[in-house]
């Protein structure tokens, strides 16, 4: 075929939006090469979405409904998508940037002995059969960003999160034609299942999750102790947010690892991200970039916080974020 | 227990990076070096394993000369060997890092004893390739996990925990010997202590030298990727600026007025 294979991820009945972002790179590589972009999906419900797919411009959505392969396995899947590589001798297979996505790709990389490429932002499609691609990919998270070539007879990418633009109307009015969906069984044994999902926990529910959140207020060594983020909850509180924070907060025991935003933490885009008493370097920013606002609270109007955050207040937190509490609640209270 | 923890050594970079003149390379003339955050909790995993099940621990790097300052980091916290795998300064690609730690790991465990246990970083923290310990475990034919934040080892198993996508956690058990991708989060590093970092400095390195290959990626320049926006509105200053920020609140719709 000389297509380009996605591998997507679903939930719920719709593919997940790194998986969209991934569908989105592969149809503008698929128009450049002169290709179809096909997916390969899995799960009880994978035909429902795979067919919709044709929305995002999929021909033929593979559909494994094995259930073995049902929960998460990651070897597994890959044996899948390589026995398809073989099938339909794709130019490109391409994931989102998601965990997922790195990791089965990277065991369809490994047992082929290919190359891959993780967190591309940018590709162009090499004018030759057999020249190398050249791509555009993250470093450090995106803080910095690497031009490369990748020789290959099959390129394998993910897709860096959040960079690339997801049309979020739904495609053409008047829809696309459905993708065909051809279910297959890879012949999987049972070496391949090591190491698959076998037990799930259900988030705790109750508090507004810090990848959800619209207004995160956040908190950096300039908060000083655990009990210094109380004033913060308290706004958090108040705006119907969640409670963030820099590495320091979480390596000093201030707040568990997963309020961490950041490189190796959470990366996030609420539209209001309030940074206090956080310097801004570059592997926190790499976490809330994505916000649409910034605004810092900090005693030091040279910090690299400045250089990222739209609005700035100077001067110490301890007594301004209380500050900012009180005035909601004084605007809010009935006169 | 015989655990093995790869590493890699990477400048510590703050608020900006600044590249060479050709863009080739990171400049690192005013910068320290450290390993990723990741890397840092499989060390501390791996000796608190050890503290209490008994045997050892070993921490590998394929790097410059100059990082044996992060094999001796991980001794000083309590890995009891290292073993360098000295470049020329090349920067070796993922599959030639991981056929260099694969034949490693074979000389290790044809001098030593076999490992139980493996353990890298989910991605390195510069290059954040996300496929290492996947070749390495692919290519020795062991289960591998990957992502994980919680980790116990008993009974010839591993029983590892990781975030689930859609929230809450999952859980993957393999048999030893197997190989752990983890993440910061996993624990609480410790720090080294004055005794620990005296002994470190005082241990010897085993040093060994890794054929370079070339699969790709191939590296054609670094870029720092553009500022975006406009320069920074400066509220006010102190607790005055209170009434300000609330404006603001109200005007981009985040506070119900
Ligand atoms: C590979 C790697 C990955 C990393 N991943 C992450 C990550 O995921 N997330 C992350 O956050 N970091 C990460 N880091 C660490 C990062 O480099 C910084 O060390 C960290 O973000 C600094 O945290 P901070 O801003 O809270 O502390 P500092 O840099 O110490 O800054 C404290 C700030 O508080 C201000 N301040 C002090 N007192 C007050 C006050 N009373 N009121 C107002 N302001 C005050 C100061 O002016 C200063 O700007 C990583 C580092 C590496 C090498
Ligand atoms: N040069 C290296 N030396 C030792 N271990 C490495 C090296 N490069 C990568 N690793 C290990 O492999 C993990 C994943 O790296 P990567 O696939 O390059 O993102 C890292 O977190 C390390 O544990």
């Amino acid at each position: 075929m000389s297509g380009i294979l996605v591998f997507v991820e679903h939930a719920a009945g719709e593919a997940d939006r790194l998986s969209r972002e991934a569908l989105v790179l592969a149809g503008s590589l698929a128009a450049a090469a002169g290709a179809e972009v096909e997916a390969v999906l899995f799960g009880a419900d994978a035909a429902g979405v795979g067919a919709g797919l044709g929305e995002q411009g999929v021909r033929t959505a593979h559909v494994v409904e094995d259930p073995r392969l049902g929960a998460y396995a990651p070897a597994a899947w890959a044996v899948a998508i390589v026995e398809l590589i073989v099938a339909r001798g794709p130019v490109a297979v391409i994931a989102g940037g998601s965990e997922r996505g790195n990791e089965v790709l990277a065991h369809v990389a490994a047992r082929t002995g290919r190359p891959m490429a993780a967190n591309v932002v940018d590709v162009t499609v090499a004018a030759t059969q057999g020249d190398p691609w050249h791509l555009t990919r993250q470093r450090w998270a995106g803080s910095l960003l690497e031009d490369a070539e990748l020789r290959a007879d099959v390129q394998l990418l993910t897709v860096a999160p959040h960079v690339i633009t997801v049309d979020e109307s739904g495609g053409a009015p008047g829809g696309a034609p459905a993708a065909s969906v051809v279910r297959f069984e890879p012949s999987v044994d049972d070496r391949d299942l090591v190491g698959r999902v076998t037990g799930h926990e259900a988030p705790k529910g109750g508090a507004i999750s810090l990848a959800d959140a619209k207004v995160v207020v956040s908190g950096g060594r300039g908060v000083g102790s655990a009990e210094g983020f109380g004033i913060l909850e308290e706004l958090a509180g108040l705006l119907g947010g969640a409670v963030g924070g820099s590495r320091v907060v979480t390596s000093n025991g201030w707040r568990p690892h997963s309020d961490q935003v950041g490189q190796t933490g959470l990366r996030i885009a609420p539209d209001l991200y309030v940074a206090c008493g956080i310097s801004g370097a570059i592997q926190h920013i790499v976490g809330c970039k994505a916000a649409k606002r910034i605004l810092a609270i900090n005693t030091d109007p040279d910090s690299p916080i400045m250089g990222v955050a739209d609005y700035a207040v100077i001067g110490d937190l301890h007594q301004i974020v209380p500050a900012i509490s009180a005035e909601i609640r004084r605007r809010s209270a009935p006169d | 227990m015989e655990i093995l923890v790869c590493v890699k050594r990477v400048p510590a970079t703050g608020g900006r990076i600044t590249l060479t003149p050709h863009g080739q390379e990171i400049d690192t003339r005013y910068l320290g070096f450290t390993i990723s955050p990741h890397e840092e909790c499989g060390v501390e995993e791996a000796v608190r394993i050890v503290e209490a099940q008994g045997g050892s621990t070993a921490v590998l790097t394929l790097g410059p000369i100059a990082a044996e300052e992060q094999l001796r980091d991980a001794m000083a916290v309590g890995i009891d060997r290292a073993i360098l795998l000295e470049t020329d300064g090349r920067e070796f690609d993922p599959v030639a890092t991981a056929s260099a730690i694969v034949e490693a790991v074979r000389a290790q465990e044809a001098s030593h004893a076999p490992f139980d246990l493996l353990i890298f970083g989910t991605e390195a923290a510069d290059t954040g390739g996300f496929q290492v310990g996947i070749r390495v475990a692919v290519a020795l034919g062991r289960p591998i996990v990957s992502g994980i934040k919680s980790l116990t080892v008993r009974d010839g198993m591993v029983v590892a925990r990781r975030e689930a996508p859609g929230g809450g956690w999952e859980t993957c058990e393999v048999p030893l010997p197997a190989v752990v991708s983890v993440k910061e989060g996993l624990n609480l590093p410790r720090y080294p202590s004055v005794p620990g970092r005296l002994r470190a400095k005082r241990k010897e390195i085993e040093r060994l030298t890794p054929a370079w290959s070339r699969t790709g990626p191939v590296k054609l320049g670094l870029r720092v990727p553009e500022a975006e926006g406009a320069p920074v509105e400066i509220l006010g200053r102190g607790p005055e600026a209170a009434s300000a920020v609330v404006d603001l609140l109200e005007r981009i719709g985040v506070l119900a007025s």
